[in-house]
């Protein structure tokens, strides 16, 4: 047990998935305009990577692994999982109509977020079994929400402030990200 | 054989992935620590985005619409595969600097999108050329934000020292927080660009306001594609 939460306390905020790993930056950056819709991507990001942590970790351990051939992990994980966001979101269209009007508008932008992907190849790099892979895929995937809700409330107050013209738009957002991201090395003492 | 030049001219410099459109910003953020590894992570998407296109291109016939988008996954994805495994008995040092950004390469918005908008459309010569181009704008663009976060970061260029013995590196260039300060710099200095050419009355449409501009740039060159697309092909009519 002392492991597993040192294992999430490590990905959720010591190498947060966004500010140390750089993965996911597309809808960091895209969907972080205002703190509802940035906390509905948080969300969505938690459900699509705790349910691909789970089916990858059971893929790679029962048919790559006992095949032999777990040089294929690439092809297979990138087809599962764009396959899977689908998937999940055709169910929810047809079975959980409140979910969907939730988290709907971002599972498609989901699929091609590269925290997913990333995610499962550091579950097989580090020999996560799947239990410990499940709890490092939602609490990556949970440093991910904290770090992109935090992002659109500095992003709310910015609104109002006065910033040079060639500054206005992307430029402030990655240096409030920077500045983020050395609060984050902060949290490196922790383990 | 002028048109393939042009493919390589407009890869490398007008619409350059990194500067101009604004792609691919994950391995630009994560992997130029230093020169070499920013040209190691360049030449290594280029030779996946050239084989890629070419294969695309030679299968753009037989692959049904609906499905094109699995199918350019699956042919990325081996060619990555492929990569992956010659630098690990290869070049190993590389392999080791790069880590986890190699397999990512498969969900780089810039191979799936040339595959999308430029290989599935034009013949083999032209997507090898447009795939080199591509590639090598996008080498040339790391090495460069690569070259200065280690010349601030460490005070050298390729590991060659170019300051005075007096100057005190900036180590939080190298450090995760410096990628996000150089690459809004980069951002700020295309706002500029953008804004001095509207003056002018240029055309700027192609310059993407930075960072994905809000994954409009990303969804319309093809970085957010449906698994199966059933309405393939019917918008164009």
């Amino acid at each position: 047990m002392g492991d597993l939460l040192l294992i999430a306390i490590g990905s959720a905020l010591v190498s947060n998935v966004v500010l140390s790993q750089f993965l996911g930056l597309c809808p960091f950056l895209g969907v972080s305009k205002k703190v509802e819709t940035a906390a509905g991507m948080g969300a969505a990001v938690i459900f699509v990577i705790t349910l691909a942590s789970a089916v990858t970790g059971v893929i790679y351990k029962f048919i790559l692994v006992r095949f032999d051939i777990t040089y294929l992990q690439t092809i297979v994980f990138i087809l599962v999982i764009a396959a899977l966001v689908q998937f999940v979101e055709m169910f929810l269209k047809k079975f959980m109509v409140g979910l969907y009007e939730a988290l709907g508008v971002y599972l498609p932008l989901i699929t091609t977020n590269c925290a997913v992907l990333g995610v499962a190849i550091n579950n097989v790099k580090y020999g996560y079994d799947i239990l410990t892979g499940i709890v490092n895929g939602f609490a990556t995937a949970l440093g991910f929400a904290i770090a992109i809700i935090i992002l659109a409330g500095i992003r709310e107050k910015m609104e109002y402030n006065d910033i040079p013209e060639v500054f206005k738009g992307m430029p402030i957002v990655l240096i409030t990200a920077g500045l983020m991201a050395i609060a984050f090395c902060g949290f490196s003492g922790l383990l | 054989m002028n048109k393939a030049g042009e493919r390589l001219i407009n890869g490398l410099i007008k619409e350059n992935p990194t500067f101009v459109l604004m792609l691919g910003m994950c391995p630009t953020l994560a992997v130029t620590t230093s020169a070499m590894n920013g040209l190691g992570m360049g030449l290594t998407t280029t030779v996946v985005l050239a084989l890629s296109n070419v294969m695309i291109s030679l299968l753009r016939n037989i692959i049904p619409d609906k499905v094109r988008i699995p199918a350019f996954i699956v042919v990325i994805a081996s060619f990555v595969t492929m990569v992956e495994l010659l630098l690990e008995g290869f070049i190993p040092s590389l392999y080791d600097a790069l880590g986890i950004y190699i397999p990512l390469i498969v969900v780089n918005c810039i191979i799936l999108g040339r595959a999308e908008a430029f290989a599935s459309k034009n013949n083999i010569i032209l997507s090898l050329f447009d795939g080199l181009g591509m590639g090598l704008g996008f080498s040339f663009a790391l090495t460069c934000i690569g070259a200065i976060r280690e010349l601030l970061g460490m005070g050298e260029i390729f590991g060659i020292r170019l300051m005075p013995e007096s100057y005190v590196p900036f180590s939080i260039f190298v450090l995760a927080p410096g990628a996000f300060f150089v690459v809004a710099a980069l951002t700020a200095i295309q706002n500029y660009a953008k804004i001095r050419g509207e003056k002018k009355g240029k055309d700027v449409s192609k310059i993407q306001s930075g960072g994905c501009g809000g994954c409009d740039g990303c969804s319309s060159s093809g970085c957010e594609p449906k698994f199966y697309d059933a309405n393939a092909g019917k918008e164009e009519k």
